[in-house]
């Protein structure tokens, strides 16, 4: 079995978002990239199902639709435990044209077990994994917190609306990894490190395809009113301000 | 020409979710001077249908079919699609939850329609189609125009003021084309929470974060939960240290909510954590540390001991009642 992770480059999730040229660009001066949270639970969770010999898992790809500056994301992942990285060498201007381009590379190099996950930290669009798996015409599971393998069978958990349920898929399937998937992130050790710089980087060239939306500009939200501040041993006063003047008891 | 709107039903019954989402598609529909049109999938009795009406659907989409028993995201898909085409939908919405975020990306695909995720406003213009999205979990907005002919917003639940506008729309079902390639899952084991509010659907949220300091200190957060009809929460070491289920994990890596009243005790406000809650209409918070990041994001604030100040809220919510 093949399992890929689309890997999201995004910006440390303490980052203080500001912007430039007249705030229609992402302010890059000074900030730290991380691998996008859920994809990092993600690839946590395909390297503990690829140390379970019985799982028979050969390979795990990492994938990224960016420009040059995502490699040193990209080789963390390396060092996590992935074995390679495709990099398809374009700017990511939607997800549409993200999805579009990672089907098209899946088209002639096809992979088993493909993870997503359920939002990129920057622009919040939830719809990569979707996408790709309609572009595919293959099956997704969305809101995976549980991804185990048995005879071969994926045996995936999903978070429904107010409970759980367990799918089973036919192969390939895109699963879109929320919290639960894997505990802790795995973090990359001195080796991994060392073995990372080795590991195969291949760089694709883009397919020509056209984003359906685009960015206008971007704006900070309306800086709150100071808190009301209430004395501790007067909580009625607080009752009172949440029954009569934000009127939300 | 319609808005087409996909709404869901919990057994047979729909929640507020469905209303609002409604009543958002047919201000669309009335930008755009056409129809809308709501579609149901599964088995919802026509008393039920009829309620969508109230909220200005002028047409209702029934599909009852026993293959669509349980969510597959590719054969639902289909069938959105089919009825889209059929009423010639130019603009589809359907909710910003686990349902919404699995099925609006394949149908983009499928429709070939830009997706527009996690609006809370009507479209600022039609022409360019432009829409006010959270970006940066909620650190930034951003103006996004959707270029192509037919347009797919997902809608962020609590966001939208809806309002009754009563119609009484025609109930026709359809009955879609279902190939078996549509259908590569199959769902076992389903377990659903029930008697507990859930946090997605509640209006009030009280959660706690280390300061509550245990586990066994809980009590105060569940009646005071209880007293105001609410659901409870907590920060992330509070379910990483198994305190609390991790189902109550809100914030950037757990659930974001936007409940009408947020009330936080002993919670920093760690900017991760403010990225699940800062849609909230109104966050309170109880703190000992007068410098604590949640005062920056809260509209009351009391500086002093949750053992101590959660036992007189509770007194005082009592007393108001
Ligand atoms: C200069 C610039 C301009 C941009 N302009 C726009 C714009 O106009 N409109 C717009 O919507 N976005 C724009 N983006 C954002 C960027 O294209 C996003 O990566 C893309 O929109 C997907 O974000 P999302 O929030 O929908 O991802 P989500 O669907 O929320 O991400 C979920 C998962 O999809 C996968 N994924 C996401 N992005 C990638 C990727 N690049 N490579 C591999 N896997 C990925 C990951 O598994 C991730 O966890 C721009 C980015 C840059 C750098
Ligand atoms: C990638 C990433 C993702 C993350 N995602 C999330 C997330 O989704 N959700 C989340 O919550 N966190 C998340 N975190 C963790 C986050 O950074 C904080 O560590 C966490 O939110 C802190 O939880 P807390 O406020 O309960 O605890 P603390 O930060 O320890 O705060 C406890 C607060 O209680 C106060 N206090 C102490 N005693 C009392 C008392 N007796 N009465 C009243 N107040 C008292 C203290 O003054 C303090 O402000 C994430 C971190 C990372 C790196």
């Amino acid at each position: 079995m093949k399992i890929l992770i689309c890997l999201s480059n995004v910006p440390d999730t303490t980052t203080k978002a500001k912007f430039v040229n007249d705030n229609t660009a992402f302010d890059t001066t000074g900030i730290q990239w991380i691998i996008n949270p859920w994809d990092e639970l993600a690839l946590t969770r395909a390297i503990e199902l690829k140390s379970d010999a019985a799982n028979s898992i050969e390979n795990i790809t990492v994938i990224t639709v960016g420009e040059k500056d995502a490699e040193p994301t990209m080789r963390k992942a390396l060092a996590i435990g992935a074995d390679d990285a495709v990099r398809i060498d374009a700017e990511p201007t939607d997800a549409y044209f993200v999805a579009a381009q990672i089907a098209e590379y899946l088209k002639s190099n096809p992979f088993d077990l493909i993870f997503n996950g359920i939002e990129s930290a920057d622009y919040n669009g939830s719809a990569v994994g979707g996408m790709l798996a309609e572009f595919l015409n293959i099956p997704s599971v969305s809101a995976v917190s549980a991804v185990n393998i048995e005879n071969g069978q994926v045996k995936i958990k999903r978070d429904i609306d107010g409970g759980t349920e367990e799918v089973s898929s036919e192969l390939p399937v895109v699963a879109i990894a929320q919290k639960g998937i894997a505990k802790e992130p795995m973090i990359a050790a001195m080796r991994g490190i060392m073995m990372a710089r080795k590991k195969p980087l291949n760089v694709v060239a883009p397919v020509e395809i056209e984003a359906l939306t685009g960015i206008v500009n971007f704006e900070l939200p309306q800086p709150k009113p100071p808190c009301k501040m209430i004395e501790p041993d007067n909580v009625k006063e607080l009752v009172n301000l949440l029954q009569n003047e934000a009127k939300v008891i | 020409m319609s808005v087409l709107v996909f709404t869901e039903n919990w057994d047979g019954k729909f929640k507020k979710m469905s209303f609002e989402l409604v009543s958002y598609a047919s201000k669309i529909a009335e930008m755009l001077n056409i129809q809308t049109v709501a579609l149901s999938i599964g088995d919802v009795q026509e008393d039920e249908l009829k309620k969508l009406g109230n909220y200005a659907a002028d047409k209702i989409i029934s599909v009852n079919n026993d293959k669509l028993k349980n969510l597959d995201n590719q054969a639902y898909t289909s069938v959105i699609a089919q009825v889209a085409e059929k009423e010639g939908a130019k603009v589809v919405i359907i909710a910003h939850n686990n349902t919404g975020k699995a099925l609006a990306p394949r149908l983009s695909v499928k429709l070939k329609a830009g997706l527009g995720a996690g609006v809370s406003k009507l479209p600022l213009s039609l022409d360019p189609f432009t829409i006010f999205k959270k970006v940066y979990s909620g650190k930034a907005y951003s103006n996004l125009v959707i270029k192509s002919d037919i347009k797919i917003l997902t809608l962020a639940q609590n966001s939208f003021e809806f309002e009754e506008n009563i119609k009484s729309p025609a109930i026709e079902s359809f009955e879609p084309a279902l190939s078996d390639d549509l259908f590569k899952t199959t769902v076992s084991n389903v377990q659903k929470q029930t008697g507990k509010i859930l946090l997605i659907d509640a209006e009030i949220v009280v959660s706690g974060g280390r300061g509550m300091k245990s586990g066994d200190n809980w009590s105060p957060i569940e009646e005071l939960a209880d007293l105001l009809g609410a659901a409870t929460a907590c920060s992330r070491p509070v379910s990483d240290e198994g305190w609390r289920p991790h189902e109550e994990h809100t914030g950037q890596t757990g659930k974001i909510i936007a409940p009408n009243l947020y009330i936080a005790a002993g919670i920093s406000g760690a900017i991760q954590h403010l990225a699940g809650i800062s849609s909230s209409k109104c966050i309170v918070a109880i703190n000992t540390d007068k410098d604590a990041p949640i005062f920056e994001a809260a509209d009351y604030g009391i500086i002093g001991d949750t053992a101590k100040v959660l036992p007189d809220f509770i007194q005082a919510v009592k007393e108001m009642k």
